[in-house]
């Protein structure tokens, strides 16, 4: 059971400005069946360019139909100059609040609203732009960033629930946890690779990755390593155990080891075999 | 306002029968049956009593019933001894469509390093048993799959699977939680090794279940602690709900053939009454096989969280597959499982009855719904009369 304010259950159970606009000034349409919510929003100006009326029509639950409604009433009376500093913040807070699981439903209604301006004023639609992200509910990475600086968001569970992003399949977490740590200015632990190594640093990395990443992996299948040498980029080695007799060694060495090495120490490093 | 119940696959009315076995175990006779006096000693007769009526629902042996604190307990503990018991077995099989309980325990376990196999459902929410059957091999350590799905009422056949399963020399368990009660669950024909039932979903209270394991199966206790229950399940015993479990267990043995008659007839009315009065709405499942008070029904283009935030001004209770009342952001796994269409899995409403369900509360709800659907369909973008 959510914990709808009063506002929310009076907006869902009597929603103001249902219904479309026959020959609208701009009309925005966001969302999908698929997705679970979809709102399509009208609205006609007056002959000082202020919105006269607006219109909705949507589809999702009690809180969408509450953030739509909320909507018509806020931009009603608006200049179009006025209507486009609307934020969701500002819907979720006509309505006293929105849970947070339900916040995407306040962001549907401020990019109807950014849609339908654009619509009006013969704007492409900004939205395309950026890559793909999401795919399971095909939110871009511009999209996400945006979110997260406009309503300060710090977790992936944040942007779930405000632009539903990762809310599916979860293959995305990851590249969602980016974003959030470049904004934040947190630095990914996967990009600390220093730019440039000095000799020292890069057998250190090698010695350290060889420890805790290759030798346990080996020794599962009862091999083992032996890291004997670096030159330059060529890093020497000597399989031991189940590896040395194992005719699968080479494709061991070069796929798992090389990778291993190029993903956390440097992208240059070729792995050579010493019997 | 009154309150018309059909959400009885999420929880069920203490049955008053029940509730007054129950209350003197609160207050008079509140002793621990473990303790020496017969104060306490005499509330283990009442458990041993408690014990064999629910025996005699599944027509097992009391010795073989032992009391948890859930249905989600009862499922964990039959899992977890299957394993251990075949602590070099590594792969564990269900489907795609159970609870949560075996659902997010299987997840969990291939976290773990098994291989799990989640067997898929055809449109209708039928098993596809050749793919189930193909897929055991040396490795499978347990099979666990539900006797009856809570969302759809699809019933599967847990009788002939069973015995496959049985010849490879694998564990069987059952999730029956939603079946017993509804539907005869007879161990003594059907050779399950564990079987799990919940006490809140057949008139006994929260906070109760009981998990059969067969005679002659491997167990590990899931609670390590006391004596209490053989040493099965440890810690002091929810006495009075057990003895409640027990009367409801009874009362669900008589119940059967309410369930099969006055419960499904009213089930099928609600059901055709719906579908005749609001276009484009259709049953999820199969609608033959399927338990006597169920019903999920899909209506295009409107959203099940605002269908129920509706009827529950009409004091209407019923549940959603649909993704905004869970919380999360997809529909029901089990709608999904079955292919049904977005459009359609976002609008599901599961009505679930009971035998205290009547023919004027599901002539209400037939005159009440209706007219919320077409309402909600005004609003919707996606509906063109």
């Amino acid at each position: 059971m959510w914990e709808y304010t009063d506002e929310v259950k009076d907006h869902f159970l009597n929603p103001r400005n249902v219904g479309i606009i026959e020959d609208p000034d701009g009309m925005g349409e966001v969302g999908s069946m698929a997705c679970g919510d979809a709102l399509k929003l009208f609205f006609k100006l007056d002959e000082n360019k202020k919105i006269k009326d607006a219109k909705f029509q949507t589809f999702g639950c009690a809180s969408a139909i509450a953030s739509s409604s909320a909507l018509t009433e806020i931009i009603k009376g608006l200049t179009l100059e006025e209507a486009k500093k609307v934020t969701n913040e500002d819907i979720a807070d006509f309505l006293g609040g929105l849970p947070k699981e339900k916040m995407h439903c306040s962001v549907l209604g401020r990019d109807a609203l950014e849609k339908a301006i654009a619509n009006y004023l013969g704007e492409e639609d900004k939205r395309i732009e950026g890559e793909i992200v999401c795919e399971c509910f095909g939110v871009t990475d511009l999209e996400i960033e945006r979110a997260v600086r406009e309503n300060d968001l710090s977790t992936i569970e944040d942007v779930t629930n405000y632009i539903k992003a990762g809310g599916g399949c979860g293959n995305c977490h990851e590249k969602i946890q980016e974003i959030i740590d470049s904004i934040l200015g947190r630095e990914h632990p996967v990009k600390k690779k220093p730019a440039k190594l000095t000799n020292i640093q890069k057998i250190k990395m090698i010695e350290e990755t060889f420890e805790r990443e290759i030798k346990p992996a080996l020794k599962k299948d009862g091999g083992d390593i032996k890291l004997i040498d670096v030159d330059g980029n060529i890093v020497f080695v000597r399989l031991q155990g189940m590896c040395a007799s194992c005719s699968k060694s080479q494709v061991t060495l070069k796929h798992y080891v090389e990778t291993k090495l190029r993903e956390l120490v440097s992208s240059e490093l070729v792995v050579e075999e010493v019997q | 306002m009154k309150i018309i119940y059909v959400d009885n696959n999420a929880t069920t009315q203490v049955a008053p029968e029940v509730l007054q076995e129950m209350l003197p175990y609160f207050t008079e006779t509140y002793g621990n049956p473990s303790s020496i006096h017969s104060f306490g000693g005499n509330v283990s007769y009442k458990l041993k009593e408690a014990r064999a009526r629910v025996a005699a629902l599944l027509r097992a042996a009391p010795e073989e019933i032992v009391f948890t604190g859930c249905g989600t307990e009862s499922d964990n503990t039959a899992i977890k001894a299957a394993i251990l018991s075949s602590p070099d077995k590594k792969h564990i099989i269900t489907t795609r469509v159970e609870h949560p309980a075996i659902k997010n325990l299987y997840e969990y376990l291939s976290k773990k390093g098994y291989r799990v196999t989640f067997v898929p459902v055809d449109r209708k929410g039928n098993l596809d048993i050749d793919f189930l059957y193909k897929n055991l091999s040396e490795d499978t350590a347990v099979v666990s799959i539900m006797w009856a799905n809570n969302e759809t009422g699809v019933i599967f056949p847990i009788e002939e699977i069973v015995a496959v399963i049985k010849e490879r020399g694998i564990i069987f368990h059952t999730d029956a939680v939603q079946a017993v009660g509804k539907i005869p669950v007879d161990v003594s024909k059907v050779n399950v090794d564990m079987l799990s039932i919940s006490g809140h979903k057949i008139h006994a209270p929260k906070g109760v279940g009981a998990l059969y394991i067969r005679k002659g199966t491997k167990f590990f206790p899931f609670l390590i602690g006391g004596h209490q229950e053989k040493g099965r399940r440890g810690g002091t015993e929810n006495v009075a709900s057990i003895i409640g479990l027990g009367r409801a267990g009874e009362l669900a043995a008589d119940n059967l053939e309410v369930e099969s008659g006055r419960v499904k007839f009213l089930r099928d009315k609600l059901e055709n009454g719906i579908l005749k009065r609001v276009p484009n709405s259709m049953v999820n499942g199969d609608i033959e096989n399927r338990l006597p008070n169920t019903t999920s029904i899909s209506f295009e283009f409107v959203e099940g969280e605002a269908i129920l935030l509706m009827m529950d001004e009409f004091g209407i209770c019923a549940s959603s597959g649909s993704a905004c009342t869970s919380g999360s952001l997809e529909p029901s796994h089990v709608l999904r499982a079955m292919g049904v269409p977005f459009t359609a899995a976002h609008g599901s409403i599961r009505f679930s009855l009971s035998k205290y369900n009547t023919q004027e509360e599901i002539n209400y709800i037939i005159e009440k719904l209706p007219p919320i659907i077409a309402r909600l369909r005004e609003l919707s973008p996606f509906w063109d009369k």
